[in-house]
């Protein structure tokens, strides 16, 4: 290869991107990237019209920021332009642009497809196959309407390039997948499926993926390809090493296109044909035989291909089903296969075996292999293969070995355990037991339950003598870049609470032991982020110096403003704890946890826990403790007195301190709060209930242990009514009840919200009601707030929910014949007036269903208007009392890929966006 | 296949394909888990995993994590050698290529995947044919660049 001028073409591309690989933090990167936005921008809407070249480099910094991970909000149209340059490098860039930052604008989607129409009728094949390849990386519906009928015909052309043809190919399989609909190959079908017969290797290969993927949905139209495709596999399997050229790899010849034949053949049953029948078996033998030939060659390449084609010919002879030999020797080949040195074909033959397991003819075969397979679950380190041999051993259970099978899952679920009850059973010396256990984590953090962590925190903070040295060794795994996030969570414990006892030695400073944790934060999950906020808090108490820096943590947004109510609610509550509360208070609130009771069943643990349903006061949680204290009763409490350790393991999730209480932990500060004003109060709002409600007027909007809130509405042009029923669920008497409904920010001047006030006592098991009136003022985006606020035992409880008031409770629907909607949808064309968004679904696909949501929403679901039955297409009218809004919706269904895509026209921009917000998380 | 990913040991991304439909936000927290699920990996372990309905292929080479989504009923094996061949493409075309070549090249990066696969499926297996079309690319760009 000549030394080509491989990107140098662009050097300020390239100095930009050293600038960029040489800022030393997240921040001047993004400063760096917003002063080359804010440059690039100011070049496109300058005077001076770019040429070519610039227009190509800018592009192209543009799509590196991107692939950065930043957002790009122009240079679509500069983009666009280049694609109809007569320079192909600058097309090239233009395309490339395009194809990663695809966007839903409909204009520019009518321009990029003109320029790809003009490529595509261009007759040079490098700008056409450029076209090609921008299509089938798009592939977007307007895409598959303009050109899924022109491409078939570039597919069979007889003067078309094998270069284009193979990009055709693949071009054409990429909107099939994606609208099934407008790909008809109708008469193109035989010469589609006669390019199996083609004799450039390239062109096959890339045909007959379009051709599986086609005889998977119609085999009866494309049923010819079977005996092309045997005879095409039987001359490649036929064929010397070296006789296909570049299309053998590492001395095997076409391996990829040998699997797509083999991939092909399992969209068929066997073939009918006697003579393609036994040339196919005959091909079959062969690949076996070869599996037991020496390899022509060491290298891994030459035996994974050699043995990609052999498993793609064992996948065929399974589903065929129909081969005893075949199967017994395919068996027998997996059967070498799972002593082999390659954990990778290891692998697959446990999982080729387990189909194999199924079949008639072979369950006997694959049965003989038992013990291997017993022993590949009992010695494999890899977890994700031991899976596959417990699937494997699942698979071939039956009468005559279920005992052994069953026997030896169970000793397999249970060796992690064991290992954990058995460090403590023999535990003489604990820092050996602390040893043990954190091993067991690190080797095999996936398996070892909660049960397992909860009980090294248990047995450490019993033992004075061993928590020292706990916490040296916790902090010396957590030094590994990667550990498990179990790890993580008995380092956040340990080192809050005994990081004191290391923090002399100046490399286990409180700074560094914080920051240490504080790196591991944003890999873990948020039970474990919570738990080590927690510890923050207590490192606050045990080392005032690192305030400032924890406080700094705890004020970032992503802690104060984190969408999850727990993390959020923690850090609003830790921050305001450490800079309220007296060192004194902070000290007794975060006492080190007193010893766990060694004998405490978990029967005990739930009976207490019921004792007080939700929150429990500060001066119950302190109680808790001290009694925590006394039923442990000091005294012989080494865990080698422990009756039953198994009981012991299980017994203690309830007594869990921290993690087990975030509930507790919130109502504990709540006194803090109602000092600390309003903001306090909307630190965590409710909205789980909101979505649910955005089809429906009635239901259940929030319940908990105490409180249940029912809600049914009602609404007429721009008013609507709202009944809210609070019911109590407890036996005892709510005192001080009120509720408070509230429009935060903008929404005060958008919606009118009326209420009267309730009773202020509600007595157990009773229920009152509120009825709110709503007036629409104008249109809106966000929902007024209910605030309940409550005592309960002597408790304040205190609690905030999303009213779902929603704009589209205010829609009229509209009826109206398929030429006024389109008419209508085409005066709505402005791009702001859409909103669209391409989202998977998350519940059922089914027509009645999305029906009822679609109906549910407002407006008038419209028959016969969308061309193709699939869509639907809905209108309405919104009442606000300053306005109406007029509402356009269509809702494209890919059962296939399990997607929608949802697309709002709205005369007002701001109800298309909320709209399509809302509605996206309904489907 | 569905996606393929390139990013570095530290969790970089520098190549990222995408054969499906996904919103940027969905594309982003994939690519974070799968990094994430990957790099927490011993050498030895295998180089198929299952992750949600889809299987990973991933192979290592030097600095560099190549990684591939394939559906249930691919083939595992030849989408390694599928990686494999895309490095060997990368390797020729750069000369011993490394991890600062697709930094600083990713267009050409992104232009020798296209030749080679289209739309998640080999478009073309064959090393010289798919070299040949980048070279008269980069003859054309030349061309282009002469005349200037």
């Amino acid at each position: 290869m000549p030394a080509v001028s491989k990107g140098d073409g662009m050097r300020g591309l390239a100095v930009f991107i050293s600038d960029i690989r040489n800022c030393k933090s997240k921040e001047a990167e993004i400063k760096r990237i917003n002063k080359e936005l804010a440059n690039i921008r100011s070049k496109f809407k300058g005077d001076k019209a770019l040429d070519g070249y610039s227009k190509k480099k800018y592009v192209c910094k543009l799509l590196f920021i991107f692939l950065l991970g930043h957002d790009i909000d122009f240079g679509h149209m500069e983009a666009v332009n280049l694609l109809s340059s007569n320079k192909y490098t600058e097309k090239q860039i233009g395309y490339l642009f395009i194809s990663v930052l695809v966007n839903s604008n409909s204009e520019l989607i009518r321009l990029i497809n003109n320029a790809i129409k003009n490529d595509l009728s261009s007759r040079n094949p490098t700008f056409m196959c450029l076209a090609l390849h921008c299509i089938a990386n798009v592939g977007s519906r307007e895409m598959a309407e303009a050109f899924a009928s022109e491409i078939p015909r570039i597919l069979v052309a007889g003067d078309t390039m094998d270069s284009v043809k193979q990009s055709a190919a693949l071009c054409l399989l990429r909107l099939y997948k994606t609208s099934p609909d407008l790909v008809l190959m109708g008469e193109w079908t035989s010469r589609v499926v006669h390019l199996l017969n083609d004799q450039h290797m390239g062109v096959v290969t890339a045909a007959i993926s379009l051709i599986t993927c086609l005889s998977q949905k119609n085999p009866d139209e494309f049923k010819t390809c079977v005996s092309l495709a045997v005879s095409r596999l039987s001359r490649i399997v036929s064929s010397a090493s070296t006789d296909l050229q570049d299309y053998t790899y590492y001395f095997v010849p076409a391996p990829w296109l040998s699997c797509k034949l083999l991939r092909l053949l399992q969209c068929y049953p066997p073939p009918e044909d006697g003579a393609v029948k036994g040339r196919l078996v005959e091909c079959l033998e062969t690949i076996l035989n070869k599996a037991q030939e020496p390899p022509k060659s060491k290298k891994v390449q030459h035996s994974n291909a050699k043995n990609a084609i052999l498993f793609e010919a064992i996948a065929l002879i399974i589903h065929y089903d129909s081969e005893p030999n075949l199967l017994v020797r395919a068996c027998n080949q997996l059967g070498q296969f799972l002593q082999h040195r390659e954990t990778n074909l290891r692998y697959l033959a446990l999982e080729s075996m387990c189909t194999l397991a199924s079949s008639e003819f072979s369950h006997e075969a694959v049965k003989t292999h038992i013990e291997t397979v017993i022993n590949a679950l009992k010695t494999e380190r890899d977890v994700s293969v031991r899976q596959r041999a417990a699937d494997l051993l699942y698979a071939m259970c039956d009468r005559s070995n279920a005992k052994q099978i069953v026997a030896e899952m169970l000793s397999y679920l249970e060796t992690v355990l064991k290992v954990a009850i058995l460090a403590e059973k023999y535990a003489v010396d604990y820092s050996w037991y602390v040893d043990t256990i954190l091993n067991l984590i690190r080797i095999a953090g996936d398996y070892v339950s909660e049960e397992v962590w909860y009980r090294v925190i248990q047995i450490v903070i019993n033992r004075d003598d061993v928590q020292g040295y706990a916490a040296k060794t916790v902090f010396e795994a957590l030094q590994a870049p990667a550990c498990h996030e179990n790890m993580v969570k008995v380092g956040g414990y340990i080192l809050g609470e005994f990081g004191n006892l290391i923090a002399g030695d100046p490399r286990s400073s409180p700074l560094v032991q914080f920051n240490l944790l504080h790196s591991k934060f944003h890999l873990c999950s948020v039970p474990t982020r919570a738990l080590l906020l927690s510890a923050y808090i207590k490192f606050i108490n045990l080392f005032p110096e690192t305030k400032a820096t924890i406080q700094e943590v705890l004020r970032c947004d992503s802690q104060i403003r984190n969408s999850d109510v727990e993390l959020q609610q923690r850090a609003v509550e830790y921050l305001k704890l450490s800079s309220i509360a007296s060192t004194d208070v902070l000290a007794t609130v975060l006492e080190e946890m007193p010893p766990f009771p060694e004998r405490e069943s978990s029967i005990l643990a739930k009976l207490k826990k019921k004792k007080g349903p939700g929150a429990v006061s500060v001066t119950e949680m302190e109680d808790g403790k001290r009694e925590g204290g006394e039923l442990n009763g000091g005294g012989d409490r080494g865990p080698d007195s422990t009756p039953s350790p198994s009981a012991d393991l299980l017994g203690i999730r309830s007594a869990a301190p921290v993690s087990a209480a975030p509930t507790s932990a919130g109502s504990l500060l709540v006194d803090v709060f109602s000092e600390a004003g309003p903001a306090a109060s909307s630190a965590a709002v409710n909205d789980e209930g909101f979505l649910r409600f955005v089809c429906k007027n009635n239901g259940v909007l929030f319940e908990n242990q105490l409180l249940q809130i029912g809600i049914k509405s009602e609404y007429r042009q721009n008013l609507g009514r709202m009944y809210l029923f609070y019911g109590n669920k407890t036996s005892v008497q709510f005192a001080s009840f009120t509720t408070t409904v509230s429009c935060p920010g903008e929404l005060c001047s958008q919606l009118n919200v009326q209420s009267k006030p309730v009773e202020p006592l509600v007595e157990g098991g009773a229920q009152i009601q509120q009825v709110l009136n709503i007036e629409c003022l104008t249109d809106f985006s966000e929902a007024p707030l209910l605030n309940i606020k409550f005592r309960y035992g002597g408790a304040l409880q205190n609690l905030t929910l999303k009213l779902p008031v929603t704009i589209n409770k205010f829609f009229q629907p509209t009826e109206m014949a398929s030429q006024d909607f389109f008419q209508r949808w085409k005066q709505l064309s402005q791009p702001q007036q859409e909103a669209q968004k391409i989202f998977k679904a998350n519940n059922s696909m089914d027509t009645e269903v999305l029906k009822a949501k679609l109906l549910g929403l407002g407006m008038a679901l419209l028959d016969n208007v969308d061309p193709n039955p699939e869509n639907y297409v809905c209108a309405g009218v919104i009442q606000t009392k300053g306005q109406q809004v007029g509402c356009l919706l269509r809702l494209e269904p890919n059962a296939q890929a399990q997607m929608y895509r949802l697309t709002l026209r709205c005369s007002k921009d701001s109800v298309s966006r909320r709209l399509c917000e809302l509605l996206a998380e309904q489907f | 296949m569905q996606f393929m990913l390139l990013f570095s040991r530290q969790g970089k991304l520098r190549l990222q394909k995408w054969y499906v439909p996904l919103s940027d936000k969905e594309r982003k927290k994939i690519s974070r888990d799968l990094v994430q699920t990957i790099l927490a990996r011993k050498p030895k372990m295998c180089s198929f995993l299952e992750w949600r309905d889809l299987k990973i292929v991933y192979k290592r080479y030097a600095s560099l994590y190549f990684c591939c989504a394939v559906e249930d009923q691919d083939n595992e094996l030849i989408t390694l050698e599928i990686i494999h061949r895309y490095v060997e493409l990368l390797d020729k075309y750069f000369g011993s290529v490394c991890e600062l070549d697709i930094i600083f090249n990713f267009e050409k990066a992104y232009f020798i995947l296209d030749e080679f696969l289209l739309g998640g499926e080999a478009q073309e297996t064959s090393k010289k044919n798919v070299l040949k079309a980048i070279e008269q690319a980069d003859l054309l760009q030349e061309e282009a660049e002469g005349r200037v």
